[in-house]
């Protein structure tokens, strides 16, 4: 187990380095000089000449693309062209919030999603079934912004029961250590900064975790009947165990190895498209950051923020795969 | 003096209501089983043999249900008991063994796991003396260094040691009945014989009654006490089992007996039944063997036979065995 751990370890740095040469390409993708690209037409050739001397635009592109990974490992993600600061500085305070938001929307859609999905299976064309699939189906169909700005105009303007934007209430204190509220106030034991963070996260996790909720749903029922007709279901029954632990431990098991490469895959695009919600939510995460900065032409930035997400969906992929492991002893070693 | 029957069928019915028709998968069987007695079902495929089982077992899903008859275990319905009833019964008092060893053990858990949760579903032990009982059983079923094996999974044991364990966990509560259905076809050849050996020992130390099911005379010449045959769910004859190959009466065993391979003076012969099964959603009218029976009479199409007992102990369900007057009158 550990030898497959280090070596599926091992094998990320061929796709690591393939993504860093997406993200430092990106930037001579641009047609035209990306210096006037990006400080616009009204920028004279003194200023631009700095801007290609900082961003050793002259080099050759392998003296470049070196000197970009050498930064890279210092964690030197390069510096914003607008606002001066460096790019890991910024994220170090937007990553945790769009991960937090992201694990919420996913613990989210794991739970409800497979309880439900397991559910639909068990009573298959009951009117839960029927519901519950209904519902899923609108529910990958639904545009993440309408949902949201419903969710807005019902439970913040009209009942005025939870926030429409932000981590926390202005006034709420809470000392921040790593970042990711509900730790640091864990950590802090300030349990009126836990709750404050938690409304928060509430409507931007249920508007970003709905599609993925949808999705595990319609897996895990369509997983879930293919193996409660397996054999070794009817042995289990055979036996005499109590249904409970026939559907949740014997069925489940293996009918949640298809669910988990979902949610693994489901999860990196969240961490990569919460775009729109944090926008919606104004929620201080990469992804406002990253649109903030396509839309200034702000390209160190989107550079450093793109090969972080890149980076993350590899190591999810890689968690999914290991977990894999933990669960299907069949899977060999090799 | 014979026992009391420990297990009793009678007038079974089993039905599918599906979209294309109700698909009678048992229709009118009845059989009783003594403590130690070994009865074979034999019949083609499809012809509700595994559906008796479990119907039996009472693991009949949507869209089947037990239409008709009764369902006897010591003396009380089973029919009638609650679903949690019959789980205190399924797997302690009577417990089966599935046809697939491939399949029909859990490939996420260990054998351990498998094994200890059966042991505690029934029996009020700690996880230690389950894990003891489990040993005690692979033991048994003649699986070497039990102990180490336990943390197995199963798909690191080969076909033969799987049906062992499979057959390890239906023991795991010393059944009153076991039910096999076809232990061996998923085998080969020598360790079906080593399979079918360890059943009958095992029924010689522990005295359950075995409901051997199978489609394979072989199997049957060598364990079964009384067999069964069964033709599109129906008992079309019933005797003991040397009755059965000497004097076999029904048409329909005929054809099984005549399709086992003989080796007459090195001469091969072999004569499978001509045609299919019926269509159990619209069953012919008058007997359901009919289209394929070389023996096959006009009122053969009109009557259906009833299973009457022609000699001692040895029943047929046959036209050609109803007396005459009574075949010529209806
Ligand atoms: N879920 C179901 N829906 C409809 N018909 C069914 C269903 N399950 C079984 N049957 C029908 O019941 C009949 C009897 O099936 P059964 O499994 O008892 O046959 P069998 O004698 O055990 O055959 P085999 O030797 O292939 O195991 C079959 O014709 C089958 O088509
Ligand atoms: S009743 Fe007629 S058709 Fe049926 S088995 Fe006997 S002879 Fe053949
Ligand atoms: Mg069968």
């Amino acid at each position: 187990m550990v030898s497959y751990i280090v070596r599926r370890f091992l094998m990320t740095i061929p796709v690591l380095l393939g993504v860093s040469i997406l993200a430092f390409s990106l930037i001579h993708m641009i047609p035209g000089d990306p210096a006037r690209s990006m400080l616009g037409s009204k920028a004279n050739e003194e200023q631009l000449m700095q801007l290609r001397e900082e961003l050793r635009l002259n080099d050759p592109y392998i003296a470049q693309y070196g000197s970009f990974l050498g930064d890279l490992t210092t964690g030197d993600l390069g510096t914003s062209v607008k606002s001066k600061e460096p790019v890991a500085e910024e994220l170090q305070n937007r990553l945790p919030a769009t991960v937090e938001l992201s694990l919420f929307a996913m613990l989210l859609a794991t739970v409800i999603g497979v309880l439900a999905g397991v559910i639909a299976a068990v009573k298959q064309y009951s009117w839960f079934d029927n519901l519950s699939m209904t519902g899923a189906l609108l529910g990958v169909s639904i545009p993440i912004f309408w949902l949201g700005l419903m969710m807005i105009w019902l439970f913040s303007v009209k009942l005025q029961w939870l926030p429409a934007s932000g981590r926390l209430s202005t006034g709420t204190e809470l000392e921040t250590i790593t970042n990711f509220f509900l730790l640091d106030s864990i950590l802090t034991l300030n349990w009126e900064a836990f709750s404050d963070a938690f409304v928060h996260l509430l409507m931007p996790g249920i508007a970003l975790g709905t599609i993925p909720m949808a999705i595990i749903a319609r897996m895990t029922r369509s997983s879930m009947l293919e193996v409660m007709n397996q054999d070794y279901i009817r042995t289990a029954d055979a036996k005499g165990l109590a249904s409970y632990l026939v559907v949740f431990q014997h069925a489940l098991k293996n009918a949640f190895l298809p669910v988990l490469t979902v949610i693994g895959l489901q999860f990196g695009f969240l961490l990569g498209g919460a775009v729109l919600t944090e926008t919606i939510f104004s929620w201080p995460g990469v992804g406002r950051y990253v649109l903030q900065s396509i839309l200034g032409r702000d390209y160190p930035v989107v550079q450093g923020t793109i090969l972080v997400i890149a980076i993350m969906f590899v190591f999810v992929n890689l968690l999914t795969d290991i977990m894999y492991k933990f669960i299907d002893p069949r899977i060999s070693f090799d | 003096m014979e026992q009391e029957p420990i297990l009793s069928v009678s007038n079974l019915h089993t039905q599918f209501h599906t979209k294309s028709g109700i698909v009678k998968a048992v229709d009118g069987v009845s059989f009783d089983i003594r403590p130690g007695e070994t009865l074979g079902i034999v019949g083609e495929s499809g012809s509700g043999k595994s559906i008796t089982a479990m119907s039996i077992m009472r693991l009949i899903k949507d869209p089947g249900k037990i239409a008709k008859g009764d369902i006897m275990f010591k003396g009380e319905s089973l029919l009638s008991k609650s679903n949690r009833e019959m789980r205190a019964i399924r797997g302690d008092r009577i417990s089966m063994v599935f046809q697939d060893p491939m399949t029909s053990l859990n490939p996420v858990f260990t054998v351990e796991k498998q094994m200890v949760e059966t042991i505690r579903a029934h029996r009020n032990v700690s996880k230690k003396q389950a894990v003891d009982r489990a040993v005690e059983l692979l033991d048994l079923v003649g699986i070497p260094s039990a102990r180490s094996r336990l943390k197995s999974y199963p798909h690191e044991f080969s076909g033969g040691m799987r049906q062992r364990v499979m057959i390890a966990l239906a023991l795991s509560c010393d059944p009153e009945v076991l039910i096999a259905d076809e232990p061996t076809t998923a085998l080969d050849v020598t360790i079906q014989a080593q399979i079918l050996e360890l059943l009958q020992r095992l029924q010689k130390e522990l005295g359950m009654a075995i409901i051997m099911i199978t489609h394979d005379l072989g199997v049957v010449a060598e364990v079964c006490e009384r067999v069964m045959v069964m033709y599109a769910g129906k008992p079309v004859e019933f005797a003991h089992v040397h009755e059965l190959f000497d004097h076999p009466k029904h048409p329909y065993t005929w054809g099984l007996i005549g399709s086992i391979p003989k080796i007459v003076k090195e001469k091969v012969r072999l004569e499978p039944i001509q045609g299919l099964p019926p269509d159990l959603r619209a069953l012919p009218k008058g007997c359901s063997f009919a289209p394929r029976c070389k023996h096959a009479m006009d009122q053969c199409l009109e009557v259906d036979p009833a299973l009457l007992e022609e000699s001692d102990n040895h029943h047929v369900r046959c036209l050609l065995y109803e007396e005459k007057e009574k075949v010529v009158t209806s």
